[in-house]
C-alpha cells in the first residue's frame, strides 16, 4: 500500500516537473507545477511531515501558485523564438541535467549514512505535528524565525517598489492592451 | 520503503529543474524551474528528517519555502517590471550587464 502511495506522489511529482519545463506556454507550466507540488505534499505526508504536507499545499499551491497565475496572465503568453542564441543549447542542456542527475545517484546509493538504507526510526505519536513544529520555532528556532518573517516583509516592500507603476514611464501606452509590449 | 527512495527522486527532480533553467529562456519559467529545485531540496530535507526520526529538518524545510516564497516574489516584481518597460521576456536579451 504505502508503495503504491509513494509512487503515485513519485509519478506525479515527475510528471508534473517535466511537464513545468516541456510545454510552451508558460500559463500551463504554472498549472503543472501546482501538480507537482500537490503530489510533493503527499509524500510529505508519507514521511510523516503532516504540517509541512498542509502548509505546502495551503501556502505553496494555494497563494504562491495565484501569484504566478495572476503574473502569467498578466504577461501574457509569450512564445520563445525558435532561434537558438547558444548553439546546441537544446541537445547540451538535457545532457547536464542527466550527468548532474546522474552524479548525486552516485552519491547517494554509494553513501556511508547506513540510515539511508531503512525506514527510519519508529517515531512517536505526533512527529511532525503543528504542536511539535510550534515547539521548535518558537524555542529553538526563535532567530530563525523572527529573521524569515523580517525576510518576508522585506520581500514584500521589494515586490510594490519592484512593480509599482512610474510616474512617467518612457512612451506610456495603456497597460494590458496587448501591443503593449514591444519586439 | 526505505529513505534512500525519496533521496534519489529528490535528486532527479532537482536535475530536472536544473536542466529546465538551463533550456528555457523565459523568465518566468525558469522561476517555476527554480521551484522545482528549492522542492526537490525540500523533498530531501524531510526524507533526512524522517531517516534521524528528527523534526529539525521539517522546520528547516518550512524556513526554505518562506525564502522561496521570498524569491517568487521579488522575481515576479522584476518580470512586471520587464513588462511594464516593454523589455522583451527574454534572459538571452538582457545582456545590458553581460560587459
Amino acid at each position: 500500500m504505502i508503495y503504491v502511495a509513494f509512487f503515485a506522489g513519485a509519478i506525479g511529482a515527475v510528471g508534473g516537473a517535466v511537464a513545468v519545463i516541456a510545454l510552451r506556454n508558460p500559463f500551463y507550466s504554472v498549472l503543472a507545477l501546482v501538480v507537482h507540488l500537490v503530489s510533493l505534499a503527499g509524500l510529505f505526508l508519507l514521511l510523516y511531515a503532516q504540517f509541512v504536507a498542509a502548509a505546502q499545499v495551503v501556502v505553496y499551491a494555494g497563494a504562491v501558485m495565484v501569484l504566478y497565475v495572476f503574473v502569467a496572465a498578466y504577461v501574457g503568453a509569450v512564445e520563445e523564438p525558435i532561434w537558438e542564441p547558444i548553439p546546441g543549447q537544446r541537445f547540451l542542456a538535457p545532457l547536464l541535467g542527466l550527468a548532474l542527475f546522474v552524479e548525486l545517484s552516485i552519491a547517494i546509493l554509494g553513501t556511508g549514512l547506513s540510515a539511508l538504507d531503512t525506514e527510519g526510526p519508529t517515531v512517536e505519536l505526533g512527529f511532525g505535528s503543528p504542536a511539535q513544529i510550534g515547539e521548535l520555532l518558537l524555542e529553538r528556532f526563535l532567530v530563525v524565525f523572527e529573521a524569515a518573517s523580517m525576510l518576508l516583509l522585506v520581500a514584500a516592500v521589494g515586490a510594490v517598489v519592484l512593480a509599482a507603476r512610474r510616474a512617467a514611464p518612457p512612451a506610456p501606452s495603456p497597460p494590458g492592451s496587448p501591443d503593449s509590449r514591444g519586439s | 520503503m526505505d529513505v534512500t527512495w525519496y533521496i534519489v527522486l529528490s535528486a532527479l527532480l532537482f536535475a530536472i529543474g536544473a536542466g529546465g533553467v538551463l533550456i528555457r529562456r523565459s523568465p518566468l519559467v525558469i522561476l517555476l524551474c527554480l521551484e522545482l529545485m528549492l522542492n526537490a531540496g525540500n523533498l530531501a530535507l524531510v526524507a533526512f528528517s524522517r531517516a534521524h526520526g528528527n523534526a529539525e529538518g521539517q522546520v528547516f524545510a518550512l524556513i526554505v519555502m518562506v525564502v522561496a516564497a521570498c524569491e517568487v516574489v521579488v522575481g515576479l516584481g522584476l518580470i512586471v517590471a520587464m513588462f511594464r518597460r516593454r523589455l522583451p521576456l527574454d534572459v538571452d536579451e538582457m545582456r545590458g550587464l553581460r560587459g
